[in-house]
């Protein structure tokens, strides 16, 4: 009897530690909307893009909420920062969680991706990045992605330059201790022996000794190579760009994804990188109309500022989320993450988006299929003579 | 012709090391403090001269004297706040203080200046050397070769010479009797970092202007090859950091263009490891018998 007592006190003591907790779950706006979690490098070394990725995405659910939501519920967007950290992506997922967030949008770049993937397979949170590129971003059935894949970057630079002629002896400079790299490196070597493009020669660097290039491009000089090919990023870009400058290299440079951001890197400088292309799902002066409609948009929004690719994958992000959910018809905003999951997952290989990257589709690898743009650096000088750069697309 | 731009290349970056080196070794030879903050005070006195020069617009020289001015005066107050505390206590504890000191430097140039690379302006006046066709020198290193050489020749004199620069090798070896000999040691030792910081100052100019990228960690990784340098030409000599830091650079380049690009590095540690057993004060150091 006593023991029965006591334990219901105990259980009464509890329901009223509970209680403000439960109040305020109902107060949140968790009840009502449907919560979408972003994770992304607001601060740090790769902050350009998770900031870019935050803009884009905030874009594309206040214009959602505006046109009345997905099928008739309000959007919410809570957005954490993770440095470009494993252990910080875990930390905000867990924040995320606590905020009752439905769907993870994220994270932006493969490292941390690949760290909280395997704890929203765990918890059967639907998942999609919009811009990890690494191929275990999305090994978990439930994962998802917006953008290229790396090996499919290789392969996509290796059938540009071979089809449209650009060279037939190219020389490729990548970071070989950054798996983006020489995963495009790799991919790029394979399918280059396949469409007869001959690699002349490859030259590494580490992140360790990522300041001189003066020997590399030497190679280069003496390979006789046509086009060089970097599959890196865009601050070692600008350097190797000006290093060649002032090492008298004349070639024609070819890069990926990483690239975009070259112009605002090379400052005063930026007439070395004209004509330069890079192979990217978007360019913001593109003719089409969403592009034109979502540059408009962000430009509005954000100071003028041009929206980048990475804007503009979590753009499409935002709105692949919506179309699944309209797919697989959910209304109700209470659904449970793991209930929501198994939905989008089926819903995600039957829909067809057509986003400011391009027309997309999915197969149950969580793999995008669409097809790469072209951009070429552009540079035209002002009345005071000042240079500025732009991205141009290319047919 | 490959062959002479690939070493000359090297001798560019080495003297960049060793430029560095040559303050690593003033503060190690007289106070016998490894200083792991010196890297960080190289990108502290090149983000003086970006915001300097970019920011404000001053002419880049004066901006120059100016950020070796002020990065003597920060590697002073370092020493004041964090190093001076610690002179009896064990060299680990200053050795943890110093890393301590390189994290807080760099931790408040993201805080100021973010964390994405700057694009410097090169301060060097002159522009590249053109020698038959294939071979072009870089003014940038032109003038590092030729600093590096005035530094060490002016260090040298100075150190051997001068009345300041006796105290110095007078406190290098034996404190308590320089102190009793009426030496003021704790000048002395704020001399040599206000030295080591203005060197400090001149080499992450040189460094932004030879690779014209600046960000937060800029100097961390310089840092530790010239502080690898200053060990390899024995540390505490003057003409062993020159030496060293020269031939750090030529081997890491030589390695890159012959041997392997990705394993430079290995290449370079693996040569320093082979003169470490060898010869283990480093090249040009000395064996200092110690009385018991």
């Amino acid at each position: 009897m006593k023991k029965a007592a006591l334990k219901f006190v105990c259980l009464a003591l509890s329901a009223l530690f509970l209680l403000p907790v439960l109040a305020a779950c109902g107060k949140s706006e968790a009840g009502d909307t449907f919560v979408i979690g972003g994770i992304g490098p607001l601060t740090g070394g790769a902050a350009v893009y998770g900031n870019a990725v935050k803009k884009g995405a905030q874009l594309a659910v206040d214009e959602i909420n505006a046109a009345g939501g997905i099928n008739g519920v309000k959007v919410t967007l809570y957005f954490e920062d993770d440095e470009h950290n494993e252990e910080k992506a875990v930390n905000a997922y867990n924040t995320l969680k606590d905020k009752g967030v439905q769907v993870i949008l994220g994270t932006v770049t493969s490292k941390p991706c690949i760290a909280i993937t395997s704890l929203t397979k765990e918890d059967n949170v639907f998942q999609i990045t919009p811009s990890g590129s690494a191929v275990d971003c999305v090994k978990y059935d439930n994962a998802f992605r917006v953008c290229f894949s790396d090996p499919n970057q290789g392969v996509g630079a290796a059938d540009y330059i071979a089809d449209k002629g650009l060279a037939s002896k190219v020389a490729v400079i990548y970071d070989s201790s950054d798996p983006y790299s020489s995963g495009i490196y790799d991919t790029f070597k394979a399918e280059a022996a396949k469409k007869n493009l001959e690699v002349v020669t490859a030259e590494a660097f580490t992140s360790d000794s990522k300041t001189d290039f003066s020997v590399q491009l030497q190679k280069v000089k003496e390979s006789g190579a046509e086009l060089l090919f970097l599959p890196i990023y865009y601050e070692e870009a600008a350097l190797i760009l000006k290093q060649a400058n002032t090492a008298g290299l004349k070639i024609k440079y070819f890069g990926c994804d990483g690239l975009d951001g070259v112009i605002d890197q090379l400052g005063d400088d930026v007439e070395l990188a004209e004509g330069a292309l890079l192979l990217t799902p978007f360019a913001a002066d593109a003719k089409d109309e969403a592009t034109q409609k979502f540059t408009a948009a962000y430009k509005k929004a954000y100071n003028d500022e041009v929206p980048n690719q990475f804007a503009a994958d979590a753009y499409d992000g935002i709105y692949i989320i919506k179309a699944a959910m309209e797919k697989a018809d959910v209304k109700d905003p209470a659904i449970s993450a793991s209930d929501l999951c198994a939905k989008l997952t089926a819903a995600m290989t039957q829909i067809t988006v057509n986003g400011v990257t391009g027309e997309m589709t999915w197969d149950a690898s969580g793999e995008p299929t669409k097809s790469p743009k072209a951009m070429s650096i552009s540079v035209t000088a002002g009345e005071d003579g000042k240079k500025t750069g732009s991205y141009k697309a290319v047919d | 012709m490959s062959f002479l731009s690939y070493l000359i290349s090297g001798i560019s970056l080495g003297s960049v090391y060793a430029l560095i080196a040559l303050g690593y070794t003033m503060v190690y030879g007289i106070a016998k403090m490894l200083n792991f903050a010196h890297g960080d005070v190289i990108m502290v006195g090149g983000f003086i001269v970006f915001s300097f020069v970019s920011t404000l617009g001053l002419n880049p020289l004066f901006s120059v004297l100016l950020a070796v001015v002020l990065c003597a005066l920060l590697g002073v107050l370092i020493e004041r706040i964090a190093y001076k505390p610690l002179r009896s206590a064990t060299s680990l504890a200053v050795l943890i203080t110093a890393i301590g000191v390189s994290y807080f430097l760099q931790n408040v140039a993201l805080l100021i200046f973010g964390s994405s690379a700057k694009s410097f302006k090169s301060v060097v006046p002159i522009g590249e050397i053109h020698i038959g066709t294939e071979l072009v020198i870089s003014g940038e290193t032109v003038v590092t070769i030729a600093v590096s050489l005035v530094i060490m020749v002016a260090l040298t004199l100075f150190v051997n010479r001068t009345k300041t620069g006796k105290a110095m090798l007078a406190v290098s070896e034996d404190k308590g009797a320089a102190q009793l000999m009426g030496i003021n040691v704790n000048k002395t030792i704020s001399i040599t970092f206000a030295i080591g910081s203005a060197l400090a100052a001149v080499a992450g100019v040189l460094l932004c202007s030879a690779y014209p990228s600046l960000k937060p960690t800029t100097g961390a990784m310089p840092g530790i090859k010239a502080f690898t340098a200053a060990v390899f030409g024995g540390i505490g000599s003057i003409p062993g950091a020159m030496i060293g830091g020269v031939l750090l650079g030529v081997i890491e380049n030589l390695s890159k263009a012959y041997l392997s690009s990705q394993m430079s590095d290995g290449i370079v540690f693996s040569v320093l490891i082979l003169v470490l057993l060898i010869k283990p004060t480093g090249l040009l150091g000395k064996k200092i018998n110690k009385k018991v």
